[in-house]
């Protein structure tokens, strides 16, 4: 029988006080009621610990980063210990072929119970050669490591999209997680990096309730990504009055006026920044003066500038927009339209001149 | 127009387009007119209002006003196409053009050639000419279908999950563009076709107004086609 979560924290040196402080911490920030903080205790004293492979393929670790900076301290350590005890070859002690090792001891032993969290994406150019793990390539570390597990979360916007290293022309065929396996349910948690608390609520969900988060269309836990960040936009007040940043240092970069002229992605980009925000609830990015670069939603790498509102239309040229493409026909039409309007004119002085 | 013709000067008219069309046509313009100026203005906003946010609400006069109009263009489009069905024949002409209809092919050639200046007079026609039809039913019909299903998606995200907007066009339409901010961008060209749209539609009326067989611009004033010859009629059938 396997150890369940509760024996694990607590040969971790977690007292029970705390771990019941963890389970009312993980309740509320999922968004559940009271009640639930028992049931999650009861889940996690009862239930045998859901093994987690963590693959890492193209990326460069920012999510990573991020998950070991969750705010709360505690919520980190139980969430790291249980995941970190399978395989994870950037945080884990075990390297080489030890470590490879674990994969396939995982994959034997808990057939079909096991989940898979993928960070990064494999690329699939030269056989998959542009990115080795192993010795092998990491689309073929994926597949295997895939074929009889639970559920795959994609972690980051890299496993979800493809991020910068499928931005185009994407020389290695960069794929997302789900465009290489698609037989599995898969959970996206997209960001550049995903909120360190938003990676260890879904964890804990997955773990505790043995089923995924609602998704929503795209894939995404509704619980976090069904808003925009700018719905609870702390300078929303300012957007709605019309106040807004012209250029980086004005009087309205001061005043902390809305950030959306100077090209703020936030009404277009669901996550869950302007709620939970970063480094221990400290800041967001609109929070230190910079508007939101849209690094949650797809392919945010090819949609141009940062600073501009208006996105660009890269077949018709560099940095084309849809009003200097609209513009343009419209004056080409005006024209023709001035040009024809004469000929009729001159026509039918012509016409006029014959009778 | 033949010597005769001046001298005798008879102007048959026909009842063409019934009331509610017309006034469905002159709500419409005013509508989309206000959408195209508020709509531009969300993509690009006004310079900064100074004072404290409080005291004002500029973008959310400009997105109200879009919002607005946006549903009285939703419901207004919805009603035409019902008057499609239940209106005259010129009511049917843009929304069900007669595309399988050689005769009527030839009658979209013949009024390009008149157009390009090759030919010496347009035919008559009750309604729309097919070239006209054809026009009106690529760019106008489609574009609007275009621009009502885009804005109720970015709509919709405000409203949020769960309200039908959100139900209805956001939960598919976002996903099959990529992201919200594509769909930002063709709703946004899909505007520019419509003003496209609006400079022919008015240059052409102002022109078959003046050289054309029939009148136009009054006609959708007043609902009764004049013809200023008493040859025969084009296109009846259509």
């Amino acid at each position: 029988m396997t150890e369940t979560f509760y024996e694990v924290m607590r040969r971790q040196g977690i007292s029970r006080r705390s771990f019941l402080k963890f389970c009312s911490l993980t309740a509320a920030a999922l968004g559940l009621g009271p009640e639930f903080a028992g049931k999650i205790a009861h889940a996690m004293e009862n239930k045998p610990r859901i093994p987690i492979l963590w693959l890492h393929g193209l990326e460069c670790t920012c999510c990573s980063e991020s998950f070991i900076r969750s705010a709360h301290p505690l919520a980190k350590d139980v969430i790291l210990s249980m995941v970190s005890l399978d395989y994870d070859d950037t945080i884990m002690a075990a390297s080489g072929h030890q470590a490879e090792a674990i994969i396939e001891e995982i994959v034997e032993k808990y057939k079909g119970n096991y989940i898979v969290a993928v960070e990064g994406n494999p690329p699939l150019n030269e056989d998959g050669m542009y990115c080795i793990v192993g010795g092998k390539p990491f689309v073929e570390q994926l597949r295997y490591a895939t074929e009889h597990c639970k559920a795959i979360i994609s972690w980051g916007s890299c496993a979800s999209y493809g991020c910068v290293q499928a931005a185009k022309p994407n020389p290695t065929r960069a794929t997302p997680v789900h465009k290489v396996i698609t037989d599995k349910p898969i959970i996206k948690v997209p960001g550049c990096p995903p909120i360190a608390e938003v990676m260890t609520a879904v964890v804990t969900y997955m773990l505790t309730f043995e089923r995924m988060p609602e998704l929503d269309r795209q894939g995404r836990p509704k619980m976090f990504y069904s808003q925009r960040i700018h719905d609870k936009c702390y300078r929303r007040p300012h957007f709605d009055a019309g106040q807004f940043v012209e250029s980086w240092d004005d009087e309205g970069a001061r005043k902390g006026y809305c950030l959306y002229k100077v090209g703020c992605k936030g009404p277009t980009t669901y996550n869950a920044c302007s709620t939970i925000r970063w480094n221990e609830g400290t800041s967001f990015p609109i929070q230190a003066g910079h508007g939101c670069i849209g690094c949650s939603e797809d392919g945010f790498w090819d949609k141009g500038s940062w600073y501009a509102r208006l996105t660009d239309i890269n077949q018709f040229g560099i940095e084309s927009n849809a009003d200097a493409v609209g513009g343009s026909v419209a004056a080409v039409v005006g024209g023709a339209v001035a040009a024809h309007a004469a000929v009729s004119a001159v026509k039918r002085a012509a016409n006029k001149g014959e009778e | 127009m033949t010597s005769n013709a001046a001298r005798v000067h008879s102007e048959p008219a026909v009842y063409v387009y019934e009331a509610p069309l017309r006034l469905w046509h002159w709500i419409n313009a005013l509508a989309i007119t206000v959408l195209a100026v508020t709509g531009y203005f969300i993509g690009s906003p006004l310079p900064s209002m100074p004072g404290e946010a409080s005291d004002n609400f500029l973008m959310g006069y400009i997105r109200f006003a879009h919002f607005a109009a946006g549903y009285v263009v939703a419901i207004g489009f919805l009603f035409r196409i019902y008057w499609a069905f239940v209106g005259n024949e010129p009511a049917r002409q843009i929304i069900v053009p007669a595309v399988f209809n050689a005769e009527w092919w030839k009658g979209v050639v013949h009024e390009l050639r008149w157009y390009l200046f090759l030919t010496k007079e347009p035919k008559k026609y009750i309604g729309h000419n097919p070239l006209a039809q054809l026009v009106m039913h690529v760019m106008f019909v489609w574009g609007m279908v275009f621009l009502i299903v885009t804005g109720f998606a970015l709509y919709g995200e405000g409203t949020g999950m769960g309200s039908w907007q959100y139900e209805l066009f956001s939960a598919w339409v976002i996903p099959l563009f990529g992201q919200s901010q594509d769909v930002h961008t063709w709703h946004h060209l899909a505007m520019w076709l419509i003003i496209v749209f609006v400079i022919v539609h008015v240059y052409v009326a102002v022109r078959e107004d003046i050289m054309s067989r029939q009148s136009i611009i009054s006609s959708m004033v007043s609902g009764w086609r004049s013809f200023r010859d008493t040859r025969k009629t084009e296109g009846d059938e259509f």
